[in-house]
């Protein structure tokens, strides 16, 4: 089922009469049967972008449509939507089969037809022997995906998911993300899910939609908005480390940082921000290239070797001071100290203009 | 090292304990051996007491007298029609106040005011708003187009009487019910509702499914003081009917005012004893209630 919203905009006021526009006139146009990330950092809008798919909240203005169906002033329960809280929202005494029952009765559903989906449901998410438990004596993740079952066990035609995994621990973060990715490939069914965790969102969605104070910046799949950013917030939200930024300048088809040479470009003569992804270096060992810097500190973990370069600012205070990081080949042996000479992969460099834009 | 601690904890429980021990468990001891004395005197031998021996006749010669009956029946109607009543009326108010979010604050301030306010005077006022000609009851029935009913005149029926008697308590008990099923729903997260809306539960369905018994341990809190409190009543009697005890001397007679009735004519010979023997009968009846409430809970209620 594709969900369309149009000029979707929520407003919250706050008591003082303070009006904070958490969704901005928001076009969307999510894909049937994919599994999309809503991406983008506390208050920016995608916890409220998904209550008001989910009806919970109520827009200001704009309208939404699952389908040909326009469900704007429809009611939660007639949407026909699966919400999975970010605490999960389990009744706490109900046990596991009465919290994936309670839906499907609400619903009048048939009682051997209810026992017989509840159980399937319970073996897609692999918690049949669990069902006689209270939700209390279920780990996190087994309430994570109680929670799944709860809201697929109605056949919803949307499913929902809020930060699904931040209530993890790490590793059952890595498997119930796996799972989460499992189940939306078995159902098919159209799933939005909300995070704040760049990783996350890359490493399970088909495609990501990233979202800056209630305005969607980029949408795409996660590996082409990485490597196409249309903007500085896009590219430094996504990949960790962080995307390097430099200040810049082009003169004459020559992108300069410091006077130091780093690559070339057909854009007019320009002050830009240079980003440089720490994976786009490259150590030059026949120390030709201009683009040159002391190393401050070195961390070498397996394969990987991330250098640690501090620089201070234009008035040589520390507080204006900015830490680069570049991750090259282990083979390489640098000790801080070490004078070491960069080449920069083109692919791996945007260039931006001074209000954030990519510039082309 | 063990034994050091214990010391220490005793010395900490110390004035709880003596307190404690003074006025309820040597009160209690003493109340179950005053009731099988044989002819006691409190203030003889200079306020020594005295007695001829031991006897349970003051329980069998109970058990035969019409007037503990007849407040032991009042005393159970009272009970059995009161709590249920005003549990299930406190949490109706409850959950509706909290659909009008605004005026919370000053519903809760009118339900509560009875709280605060003393129960003989409250019962005063009751009493003018039975009386049969001028009383407000009888004027919000003639609304209705039905005749005025002798609520607490003197020669109204027993069902009228225990009626108006319901009411009363129903309406006094409501306050603190009020107050703590308030608080308690504003304790349940909100995510459960929004989940059951997401569920397509109908509102009799998440009140009946989530929030009775999200709410149980205080539901079985409030049953089981709310009813202990019903054993005990006595004030609302007093305050309705006052000293008679009903439209007829003694026809709303409960248990505690039975146990007053002797207690306050100790001078007479086993009279105190008497009054001892109901109280431990009281006593008896009030465990066996908690008890069996506390037995249906372990089903019923969800922690």
């Amino acid at each position: 089922m594709e969900i369309r919203m149009k000029n979707l905009t929520k407003i919250f006021t706050s008591k003082n009469k303070k009006e904070v526009r958490a969704v901005d006139h928001v076009d969307l146009v999510i894909p049937s049967g994919k599994l999309i990330g809503l991406l983008g950092p506390s208050g920016c809008g995608k916890s409220t972008t998904l209550y008001l798919i989910a009806g919970l909240l109520k827009q200001n203005e704009g309208e939404i449509f699952f389908g040909d169906d326009e469900v704007t002033d429809t009611p939660p329960e007639k949407r026909g939507i699966g919400l999975v809280f970010q605490n999960y929202a389990l009744y706490p005494h109900m046990t596991v089969r009465e919290n994936i029952l309670f839906p499907l009765q609400n619903l009048k559903v048939e009682k051997s037809e209810a026992i017989q989906r509840t159980v399937e449901m319970a073996q897609l998410v692999g918690l049949q022997e669990m069902l006689d438990r209270k939700p209390k004596e279920l780990s996190g993740g087994q309430q994570q995906r109680v929670a799944i079952a709860r809201a697929l066990v109605k056949k919803p035609r949307v499913l929902l998911l809020d930060e699904p995994l931040s209530n993890l621990d790490a590793r059952l973060r890595l498997q119930t993300r796996e799972e989460i990715k499992r189940i939306q490939r078995e159902t098919q069914i159209t799933t939005v899910f909300v995070t704040h965790d760049q990783e996350e969102a890359m490493s399970i969605s088909d495609e990501i939609v990233v979202m800056k104070d209630g305005v969607i910046q980029q949408m795409g799949e996660p590996q082409y908005v990485y490597d196409f950013p249309v903007n500085l917030f896009v590219a430094k939200f996504l990949g960790n480390p962080q995307i390097n930024v430099f200040d810049g300048i082009i003169e004459k088809g020559k992108i300069l940082i410091n006077g130091m040479l780093v690559g070339e470009t057909k854009l007019p003569n320009q002050k830009v921000f240079v980003g440089i992804r720490p994976e786009g270096f490259i150590v030059d060992k026949e120390k030709t290239s201009p683009f040159q810097y002391e190393i401050d500190l070195v961390e070498t973990i397996g394969r990987d070797t991330t250098l640690i370069i501090e620089v201070e600012g234009n008035d040589g205070s520390l507080l204006d001071k900015k830490t680069f990081k570049a991750i090259v080949d282990a083979e390489h042996r640098i000790i801080p100290g070490d004078t070491v000479h960069f080449k920069v992969k083109p692919e791996k460099m945007h260039l931006f203009d001074l209000g954030g834009k990519v510039l082309k | 090292m063990e034994t050091r601690n214990n010391w220490k904890a005793w010395l900490y429980l110390a004035p709880l304990l003596i307190l404690m021990g003074i006025w309820i468990f040597y009160p209690l001891i003493n109340a179950f051996i005053i009731s099988v004395y044989e002819n006691y005197l409190p203030l003889a031998n200079n306020g020594a007491g005295q007695a001829t021996g031991y006897t349970l006749q003051n329980f069998v010669r109970i058990l035969n007298d019409q007037l503990f009956w007849k407040a032991l029946g009042n005393t159970f109607v009272i009970a059995l029609i009161s709590v249920p009543v005003s549990i299930i009326l406190a949490l109706v108010i409850s959950v509706a106040l909290k659909s009008i979010p605004k005026l919370t604050g000053f519903f809760q301030t009118v339900f509560f005011l009875p709280y605060v306010t003393n129960a003989i005077a409250i019962g005063m006022a009751f009493a003018f708003m039975f009386h049969q000609n001028y009383g407000l009851f009888n004027y919000i029935l003639s609304w209705f187009g039905l005749d005025p009913v002798n609520w607490i005149g003197g020669t109204s029926s027993w069902w009228a009487q225990m009626s108006a008697l319901l009411i009363f308590t129903v309406w006094s008990g409501l306050a603190f019910k009020i107050l703590v099923f308030t608080s308690g729903l504003q304790n349940i997260d909100k995510q459960y509702y929004d989940a059951a809306k997401i569920d397509s539960a109908s509102k009799w369905t998440v009140f009946r499914r989530i929030t009775v018994p999200l709410l149980s341990p205080l539901i079985l809190y409030i049953s089981i003081t709310s009813m202990i409190g019903a054993l005990k009543a006595y004030n609302s009697v007093i305050g309705l009917f006052g000293e008679e005890l009903g439209a007829q001397p003694y026809s709303m007679i409960t248990i505690v005012a039975f146990v007053y009735k002797f207690r306050s004519s100790y001078t007479d010979v086993g009279y105190i004893s008497y009054a001892a023997a109901a109280a431990i009968i009281l006593f008896v009846i009030t465990v066996i209630f908690s008890l069996i409430q506390g037995a249906v809970s372990r089903k019923r209620v969800h922690y």
